[in-house]
């Protein structure tokens, strides 16, 4: 059993990678048993209706930020501002994408991700100097150990294949666009990585292929692999980033857990003694995986 | 000369949301021929109602957004330099989403 789920990235987001997935997985007599939907706020229903129509006979489940954590991105965004909204929407997606799969009891999760995404992902993470992410995400397959593995069958396919793909074979395709990401980081790397296509396109490939062959020296110190205290997601601090951010919204505090910390744990008992004046709002526990 | 221009991948947003336009070019004064070149500052006068910098970056298309004429990749006919005939149909699709 297989579970597929689109994935919005960016100034437009359209289901054209997901399509042209399914569409291969169904000749490839795989048999995909779940397709995920995720709600986001504005436009979320009409997309959920327009993937209704066209999701090639397959179940459909559709789980929302509402439902799993108590916050639409709408409300998100009006607390939090413009910026650092891929943050908060990048992390609860991904909790939501492993509790949506639990919930569903799939085998294998497997994502759209092309290749301009993952030489993307690459650029950033050197742009930001984050070693423990450069080291995992060029793998085409990671948390094999773990419950759900997941899987990325397009890390070597261009967009423009798949675009191409979609057009020539008259995948029926939609755009909207993600509104809340003009002032992306991702978007800097996008425009660079798009403009070397042009130049010479087999750049992306190679800057893929020099992800896979980083090494990182053996001193470097690397984060562990834990558990969250209080959702039991795994995690590499004693909270997991969701909760984090979740604890921050409840508090009002949008910015606990963005920018440099120190540990989850420095930036609470801080922002504890700050938080005394203001009026709580009911917490929200974090969605735990007994959903 | 009559051509059908297309707009996909979100494209048509700057259209107005109208994906297929049926136009009537005519060469630059001087040309026999009409160039994509000569076509793509056409659309930006003509078509684009919004932010002409998602369609175009100087004097071609932004990078990322296909163009097809007669289901062609431009790339294969010469890009800016591709002569286009009457009823010819080119595609503008935008690449620059996620999926």
């Amino acid at each position: 059993m297989a579970w597929i789920y689109s994935f919005c990235r960016l100034m437009k987001a359209s289901r054209g990678t997901v399509m042209t997935l399914l569409k291969l997985l169904k000749e490839m007599k795989f048999r995909p048993a779940h397709l995920c939907w995720h709600g986001m706020g504005v436009g979320a229903g009409s997309v959920s209706d327009a993937v209704r129509k066209i999701w090639y006979g397959l179940p459909l489940k559709v789980v929302s930020y509402k439902d799993l954590y108590g916050w639409t991105m709408d409300e998100i965004v009006k607390l939090i501002g413009l910026k650092n909204n891929c943050t908060f929407c990048g992390v609860f997606r991904r909790q939501a994408l492993d509790r949506g799969a639990t919930l569903l009891k799939v085998d294998k999760l497997v994502t759209g991700h092309n290749a301009d995404d993952i030489a993307e992902t690459v650029l950033l993470n050197i742009l930001r100097g984050d070693i423990a992410r450069l080291s995992r995400c060029t793998s085409i397959t990671t948390g094999e150990d773990g419950p759900i593995p997941r899987c990325k069958p397009f890390k070597y396919t261009y967009e423009k294949e798949i675009v191409m793909y979609a057009y020539f074979k008259r995948l029926d395709y939609f755009s909207t666009e993600c509104i809340y990401s003009p002032n992306a980081y991702r978007g800097f790397a996008r425009e660079f990585i798009k403009d070397l296509e042009r130049i010479r396109p087999r750049a992306i490939l190679d800057i893929i292929k020099s992800g896979e062959d980083f090494r990182i020296s053996t001193s470097t110190k690397m984060p562990e692999q834990g558990n969250c205290e209080r959702c039991g997601y795994i995690s590499s601090q004693k909270w997991c980033k969701a909760c984090v951010l979740l604890e921050g919204l409840n508090r009002g505090l949008p910015k606990l857990g963005i920018g440099r910390s120190r540990g989850a744990n420095n930036e609470l008992s801080k922002n504890a003694k700050e938080a005394k004046g203001i009026d709580s709002i009911q917490s929200k526990q974090c969605g735990t995986l007994d959903f | 000369m009559k051509l059908t221009l297309e707009f996909g991948g979100g494209l048509e947003l700057l259209c107005d949301s109208v994906k297929i336009h049926h136009v009537n070019v005519e060469p630059q004064a001087g040309e026999s021929k009409l160039t994509m070149k000569h076509l793509l500052s056409w659309v930006r006068t003509n078509l684009i109602k919004e932010r002409p910098e998602m369609f175009m970056k100087g004097d071609s298309v932004r990078p990322g957004v296909l163009v097809l004429v007669n289901d062609c990749d431009w790339e294969l006919s010469g890009q800016l330099d591709t002569n286009l005939e009457d009823k010819d149909i080119v595609v503008f699709i935008s690449t620059l989403h996620g999926g």
